[in-house]
């Protein structure tokens, strides 16, 4: 009680002091407009990356951070972008939602920059999504997520449901898969659990699946206590092939899996295939236990092709050089990718443009833009959708903490962002 | 109002993409499932070389060809023998002429003559596994184990074959239960085979394997006999040899189950008393709000990381044990760190308490921010000394993890040691004496300053010791004391302020009742109604279960 009374004239005051920056900021805007009348021809090209560095989610996203300035770096280093350097503009939305439209605001009037890459959880999308379409930005998307939306100032590199989620559940059920008939449907209590869950019930129920045999359960943001939820997993399993699909975000899935571990459930009974949890989730957890648990990406760190090899160690070689904490064991993972993908693209873009940065240009070049992904593909954007062709990848987690692909598909796929399996 | 236009025929254009590629994915993945999928395959290679002897089709081939391989092996079995102890090691390559090789970092042997053989270590590949060959490979492995001079061995090898009854041959079954000697995997084999008799279709051995499950705990079995139910036209007999087994196993697996909720709802208590400890003495006795307690149990999680790190280092050996010289380490910093603030920052602010609530935040977020700033903002990872993972496994639906059990046992420790400093030393005295008339306990000659200090160090000391432990079961990151910080204080608000009898009663009854509730409605609405049960009670009983008697004198 005492507590809730103590912060409302700490929040009053702080977001008194937030309001006065932000009015000093709006009010100086007009004076760097100036040199814009008369453009230099090497003036730098400031591009915003919106991560959160603070708060629940800077477990995953400090690493899209990282990538993308070596990415940008790596552009710089090829002669920027027909001759303009370009300039990142790092701020940290700190895991709050709404700070994040905030940020957005600031980096499109004060900064000006030409486009914006960032956010991981769907939350932080959609409260970003208003203002990039207000003052027509451009925002780039890295992360795999629960479709339904699409927005012409928004780029998404990361899979739709069609791409991730139910060729993820297809191979669930195929022989190879372990021929599951019964589906324990795991998630985090916010969007994307719940609009994926959707969907894959009604695919389920499209395959024959019967309701009895589809439990869905969610557990709070930062849930740490899974023993309930594992004991019913193994209650549910009994009698008919179980798959577990884990949609849990964040550092949720590190008390889930070490729970799994020690309950004993095992990848050969009980499979848990899990949409959010790639190499960097995995590294703060015994492997041991969980050998042959499944996760369906576009990309893994273990693939081996040339694009890859460059990728991975160029990062390696920046994490050492930057003196990023823990640089010896950095791992590189799909939304990262996906980040270096978007970038490259988005330079690619503006070349094609002949220079230009604006958002109309940009989307225009964008438009069946290919890239040699490190995923070992040529990676196209679609001309219509603003997402990309992506492959799908079902990898099987090994002791050291990587993943052995044991399937993916032989060509791109392209995105259905809007379910055929859900009404719209 | 252009752009809008612009939009919909967008948007009707996707609806009508979606409409035409309603099932892409179908048809490919048949297709894919037939190609090799763990390296983009060679297909010049593939297509010319002749497959000569089975372990080159197994390097070869796509895990479907590997699976009919070993399920009817074609050659050798000393070939066979070979190759599975490579792939249980994870050490099976080949190399650029497919051929099968184990290799284990340095040395790599042929797997056709077993004999060592020189290779060209970047022309290797490794050949991997999928879980359908793993449970494959598990059978095959059982099968050949059921005749072990080790118990464990056996009762573990009809637990794997239980998995997957219809795999195994009953003659091979009933010879092994003749010859069985240990009375639990006696048991397991007439269940296995009072399966086997159920789904036989033969009336007589039907009804004998419906009396045999009798004997059952397992879910599976529990999941069966209902499925038997449920189907018409049983006979009378078969029907109540079924009723009679079903009823047996249920009221097993359902006692099971409830001391397992029982276990969960324990450790759930522990863990929060652990997390609570330190503050009850702080909040408690001191009657700070120490907001920066729940980074004081992160600290010691980074200790206990540190240690492990150093463990690996320099004493590898010892690796199993470093959570003996983790414990007294998380204890020192944090008790030091603990006083430092003491002294720095709420020692100037005593008595007032909504400043000591700021400035503790703030030192709350600094501490949090350096660590990200030290170690990344990524989770580190603190493994279990061996002797920590697995579980006590006493039915197929009552598993205990060691590690919970450890920590249940460690609070219980823990909590007996601060029971008896705080009641029966000297410093302990003194705490409680300036907790109850600072004025007094001065005039007698208490240094009530330096006592203030020092409990403070003891409460910081604590959460140093709970964060040791909560390293062994939960994420060790920046955030981590953000998850215990509001729970912890719930426990000492709920308990009472002062007492450590108050603590552990709400520890246990938030603990137990939590799980209780979250067996009956879930995470999410058992979190809602328990916090909402707390409300309630704190305004009947605002000072909480037990209220120090006594003047307090600020």
């Amino acid at each position: 009680m005492m507590a809730a009374s103590a912060f409302t004239p700490r929040v009053f005051l702080l977001s008194l002091i937030g309001s006065a920056c932000w009015l000093s900021t709006a009010q100086a805007a007009p004076t760097p407009a100036a040199p814009k009348a008369a453009p230099v021809a090497a003036a730098p090209i400031k591009v915003g990356i919106l991560h959160s560095l603070s708060g629940t989610m800077a477990i995953s996203e400090t690493s899209l951070k990282n990538v993308a300035l070596m990415a940008i770096d790596e552009i710089n280093a090829a002669g920027g972008i027909n001759g303009r350097k370009v300039v990142p503009v790092v701020v940290d939305p700190a895991s709050n939602w709404p700070l994040f439209a905030e940020k957005t605001r600031q980096l499109l009037t004060r900064d000006k920059v030409a486009a914006i890459f960032g956010c991981w959880t769907s939350v932080s999308r959609k409260s970003v999504l208003p203002v990039v379409q207000e003052l027509n930005g451009l925002l780039f998307y890295p992360v795999q997520y629960e479709g339904q939306e699409l927005s012409p100032n928004i780029f998404y590199t990361g899979a739709a449901p069609n791409q991730q989620a139910i060729p993820a559940v297809q191979y669930l059920m195929s022989p190879q898969g372990g021929g599951a008939k019964r589906f324990f449907l795991l998630g985090t209590d916010y969007v994307y659990p719940r609009t994926t869950n959707k969907i894959l019930r009604a695919f389920l129920k499209s395959k024959g699946v019967a309701d009895a045999d589809i439990m869905e359960v969610y557990t709070p943001f930062g849930h740490s206590d899974y023993q309930t939820i594992v004991a019913n997993i193994k209650k549910f399993s009994a009698g008919k092939k179980t798959a577990v699909i884990s949609t849990i975000n964040g550092d949720s899935n590190v008390p889930f899996y070490k729970e799994l571990g020690a309950q004993g459930v095992k990848a050969t009974q009980v499979p848990v295939m899990a949409f959010s949890v790639g190499e960097e989730e995995l590294r703060g957890i015994d492997k041991r236990p969980l050998v042959g648990h499944l996760a369906a990406w576009n990309y893994f760190m273990s693939l081996k092709n040339p694009q890859n090899n460059a990728f991975v160690s160029k990062y390696r070689a920046w994490a050492a050089s930057r003196g990023v904490p823990n640089a010896a064991t950095v791992v590189t993972n799909d939304p990262m990718e996906a980040t270096y993908v978007g970038i490259h693209m988005w330079a690619n873009a503006v070349r094609k443009a002949g220079g230009r940065t604006d958002t109309a240009s940009v989307r225009n070049a964008m438009a069946g833009m290919a890239l040699n992904a490190p995923s070992g593909y040529v990676l196209k954007m679609d001309a219509q959708n603003h997402h990309l062709h992506k492959p799908v990848m079902i990898g099987e987690i090994r002791p050291d903490g990587q993943f052995d692909v044991v399937y993916k598909t032989p060509t791109t796929i392209p995105a259905q962002p809007w379910s055929p399996y859900i009404p719209r | 109002m252009i752009r809008f236009a612009t939009w919909l025929t967008l948007s009707a254009g996707l609806l009508w993409h979606g409409a035409t590629l309603a099932e892409p994915v179908d048809p490919i993945m048949a297709a894919a499932m037939a190609t090799s999928a763990d390296a983009v395959p060679d297909v010049s290679q593939v297509q010319t070389a002749s497959p000569a002897t089975p372990l080159m089709q197994f390097t070869q081939g796509d895990f479907e060809t590997r699976q009919q391989l070993l399920s009817q092996w074609p050659g050798t079995p000393e070939q066979l023998q070979r190759l599975i102890a490579a792939l249980e090691a994870d050490a099976l390559y080949q190399d650029g002429a497919h051929q099968a090789l184990r290799f284990d970092g340095q040395q790599a042997v042929a797997l056709e003559t077993g004999q060592p053989t020189a290779v060209d270590v970047n022309q290797l590949e490794q050949i991997t596994l999928n879980n359908a060959l793993r449970t494959l490979i598990a059978g095959i492995q059982a099968k050949a184990a059921l005749a072990s001079p080790d118990v464990n061995t056996r009762r573990n090898a009809v637990k794997t074959l239980s998995e997957n009854p219809d795999s195994v041959d009953t003659a091979l079954l009933r010879s092994r239960l003749s010859a069985e000697t240990d009375a639990t995997t006696r048991t397991l084999l007439t269940v296995l085979l009072a399966r086997q008799d159920l789904a036989s279709g033969d009336p007589a051995r039907e009804l004998q394997g419906a009396r045999g499950l009798q004997a059952s705990n397992e879910p599976e079995v529990l999941a069966l006999l209902n499925d038997r139910l449920s189907q018409p036209q049983l006979s009378p007999e078969l029907k109540s040899a079924l009723t009679q087994s079903r009823d047996a196993v249920q009221g097993r697996i359902q006692r099971a189950e409830w001391a397992g909720n029982l276990f969960s709802g324990l450790s759930m208590a522990s863990i929060l008393l652990l997390a609570a400890l330190g503050l009850a003495i702080t909040y408690g006795l001191l009657g700070v709000i120490n907001m920066a307690h729940g980074e004081l149990i992160m600290i010691g999680a980074y200790v206990t990381y540190l240690v492990q790190g150093a463990f690996s280092q320099w004493f590898p050996a010892g690796q199993d044990w470093y959570l003996l010289a983790a414990l007294p380490a998380a204890f020192l910093v944090t008790a030091l760190i603990g006083m430092v603030i003491e002294r720095l920052v709420i020692k100037p602010l005593y008595g007032r308490q909504l400043e000591t609530l700021l400035a503790t935040f703030g030192v709350s977020l600094i501490l949090m921010q350096g660590v990200r700033m030290l170690f990344g903002a990524q989770n580190v990872e603190v493994a279990n000394p061996s002797w920590m993972s697995g579980a006590l496994v006493l039915s197929p639906s009552l598993s205990l993890p060691y590690s919970r059990l450890a920590i249940i046992l460690f609070t219980v420790v823990v909590l007996a040691l601060v029971a008896f400093l705080i009641n029966k030393t000297r410093f302990g005295l003194f705490i409680r004496a300036v907790t109850q008339n600072r004025q007094m306990a001065r005039a007698v000659g208490v240094r009530s300053a330096r006592i203030d200090m020092l409990a403070f160090g003891l409460g910081s000391g604590l959460a140093g010791l709970a964060g040791c432990a909560l390293s062994q079961i939960g994420n060790v990151g920046p955030d981590l004391g953000q998850t215990y910080i509001i729970d912890a204080f719930l426990v000492v608000v709920v308990g009472g302020v002062g007492q450590l009898t108050g603590a552990i009663l709400a520890a246990l009854g938030l603990g137990v009742g939590g799980k209780v509730l979250e067996v009956g409605m879930g995470a999410v609405l058992a979190k809602i109604l328990l916090l909402g049960l707390i409300i309630l009670f704190i305004q009947k009983r605002p000072q909480g279960l037990f209220a120090l008697k006594g003047r307090f004198v600020e």
